[in-house]
């Protein structure tokens, strides 16, 4: 199978319509090493009310922020909407072929910052998943819910609307229809 | 609005960062005057020290108020992120700490304002940052600066206060080759007359005293990341690409994607240098923000009528304007600045510095002090004042000579500035 490179400006309204939506993640490269990217997306989309299933073989059988740790995508006993692939691109491939055997399969694949693999990218959306790719749902969520603006970083969104404040008191929220 | 319908400029200058305040629906971002913000628990409090969650914790680090002026900047000037601060200069010394090390060189522009020549040339060597400098009228220059020590380049998109206007994109290709970020002064300009990212540059820095406050009334600097510079591509920015021991081994570069730069400015830099912009500072300045291309046009357009005023004065031995027709940076102008060469200009008068000083004396509306980008017009006579601690070759190859005179010229009515002038000069 080929896939030519290609553009990854997402629209905004399809990430935060995949943010709104997805209730359980399967985050694929999980680790209990705080100091990790993995480890922080982690207890952020569990603090933003996210179900978080982390999978790792290393760590299977073990308890992760509060989560049981699986070996494998075919091992969790229960439906995933969105699979977070936090491994090396090359990777990514194999994870697509475990994510497509389950059923019922999950919505979305979503690759982490630095993680892009077209060819894997290109099987899953034939078999009518979607795709992200090279980005942090962490930062999109933070972005799109308004809540990194506070800090300086360009959320590209402009709104009179009055904002939400940083998530110290209450989960955020992504505006828009449910 | 629409989500994926890029707003203009003008319509960021007033929204970008700024929504109505979620306790109490203020609809101008308030002032949050204070130190510090409660945490709910110790668990969250070690989250937010150790970046893994966003959070308030304390105004040295970060401020709602200034954020509003961070992400507007960042959005004006098309880059990921801002980082807002005390001042310009604080902007210039948190941007190459994030950079530098000891022993370590970086390679600036000749023609820079004479505090960021005397701020590289002796502070930063007190660091073991040391500064080669090259010439904006030869590229080659900054080619045969780099060696393989060299972190970064530095140079300002209109440079003050020779009226250079600088080829952006020939230097970006030189930081490019060397696999240095291109750092750029944009004060001068500002993002309305001259967005740098477009151009290949790295980082972008203001002097938000100048035209972004706009007003004269606070001092505030900014960094803005434009988050293309791949940190993590060597070892030579340890700051971004290696694990951080003051945040339990965590690598910033790969944490904080492309707004990376931003990230390690603000937690290693200003959290540990300690220049923060007061939020009452990011408050005022956030104001002036709203009218910026209102005013930076109409500066322009004041600035290019004075600059043909005194172009055909006789007592006026020159005028360095780019935005006139004929002069040497004219066609870099039209290319970086298409919309106006900004307000700043020099010119020289018959009779050398005494005669520099002697206008300064006699003019009536315009203001003899050492800002630029207020409302009003200001003069200022270099050689005896910001550039006096300057050598006398220093002096003259930044651009100011004994009979040298700069004007930012204002937003008053520029039949009352060029009447100002022309009773000033008729005394000289």
């Amino acid at each position: 199978m080929t896939a030519q490179p290609r553009d990854l400006d997402y629209p905004d309204d399809l990430i935060s319509s995949i943010l709104r939506s997805v209730k359980t993640i399967a985050m694929v490269g999980a680790t209990p090493n705080t100091a990790r990217p993995a480890h922080l997306v982690m207890k952020y989309l569990l603090g933003q009310g996210f179900r978080v299933i982390p999978v790792n073989p290393g760590q299977a059988g073990k308890d992760l922020l509060g989560q049981k740790v699986y070996a494998s995508l075919a091992d969790i006993p229960e439906p995933i909407d969105m699979i977070d692939i936090f491994r090396r691109s090359d990777a990514a491939d194999g994870i697509v072929d475990e994510a497509l055997a389950l059923d019922p399969r999950p919505r979305v694949i979503w690759m982490q910052l630095g993680v892009r693999n077209d060819v894997a990218a290109a099987k899953a959306e034939a078999a009518g998943l979607t795709v992200i790719m090279n980005r942090c749902p962490k930062i999109e969520f933070g972005r799109l819910c308004g809540e990194i603006g506070w800090f300086g970083v360009n959320s590209r969104r402009l709104s009179s609307r009055a904002r939400q404040a940083p998530s110290t008191f209450q989960r955020m929220r992504i505006p828009g229809k449910e | 609005m629409s989500e994926d319908r890029v707003p203009g400029f003008a319509t960021l200058a007033v929204h970008a960062g700024a929504q109505p305040d979620p306790t109490t629906g203020a609809r101008i971002t308030p002032i949050y005057q204070t130190t510090g913000y409660v945490f709910n628990d110790a668990e969250h409090a070690a989250s937010l020290f150790g970046l893994q969650a966003f959070g308030n914790i304390y105004t040295r680090i970060m401020s709602p108020t200034s954020g509003v002026i961070e992400e507007r900047m960042a959005a004006l000037e098309g880059g990921t992120a801002g980082l807002a601060v005390a001042s310009g200069h604080a902007a210039q010394l948190v941007t190459l700490h994030a950079m530098m090390s000891p022993g370590d060189e970086f390679i600036a522009a000749r023609q820079l304002y004479g505090g960021s020549i005397n701020q590289f040339n002796h502070s930063f060597k007190s660091f073991g940052w040391n500064v080669k400098w090259a010439d904006i009228d030869d590229v080659e220059s900054f080619e045969r600066a780099v060696s393989p020590k060299t972190k970064a380049i530095f140079i300002e998109s209109i440079a003050n206060p020779g009226g250079v206007v600088t080829d952006i994109e020939a230097i970006a290709a030189v930081a490019k080759r060397a696999g240095v970020p291109l750092i750029v002064d944009n004060t001068l300009a500002t993002p309305y007359l001259c967005k740098p990212l477009d151009h290949g540059a790295d980082i972008v820095l203001h002097s938000m005293t100048k035209f972004i406050g706009g007003h004269g009334n606070s001092i505030g600097g900014m960094i803005v990341d434009g988050g293309k510079f791949n940190w993590m591509a060597s070892d030579r920015y340890p700051m971004l690409s290696q694990p951080r021991p003051e945040y339990n081994g965590m690598v910033l570069g790969e944490t904080f994607g492309n707004f990376a730069f931003a990230i390690a400015c603000r937690v290693l830099g200003l959290r540990d240098l300690g220049p923060a912009i007061s939020p009452f500072n990011s408050f005022l300045i956030l104001t002036g923000s709203e009218t910026l291309p209102l005013r930076m046009q109409r500066h322009s357009d004041n600035a290019k009528a004075v600059a043909e005023y005194l172009a055909a004065h006789p007592k006026v031995t020159w005028v360095s304007y780019a935005g006139l027709a004929g002069d040497r940076y004219n066609k870099l102008a039209q290319k970086y600045c298409p919309k106006g060469a900004g307000a700043v200009l020099t010119f020289g008068v018959e009779g050398g510095a005494e005669a520099g000083v002697k206008v300064v004396a006699e003019v009536e509306l315009f203001s003899h002090l050492a800002n630029l980008g207020d409302t009003r017009s200001l003069i200022i006579h270099p050689w005896s004042t910001t550039h006096s601690q300057l050598t006398e070759e220093q002096r003259k190859a930044a651009g100011a000579g004994p009979e040298m005179i700069r004007l930012s010229v204002g937003i008053e009515d520029v039949a009352d500035i060029i009447a100002d002038l022309d009773q000033a000069l008729a005394k000289t």
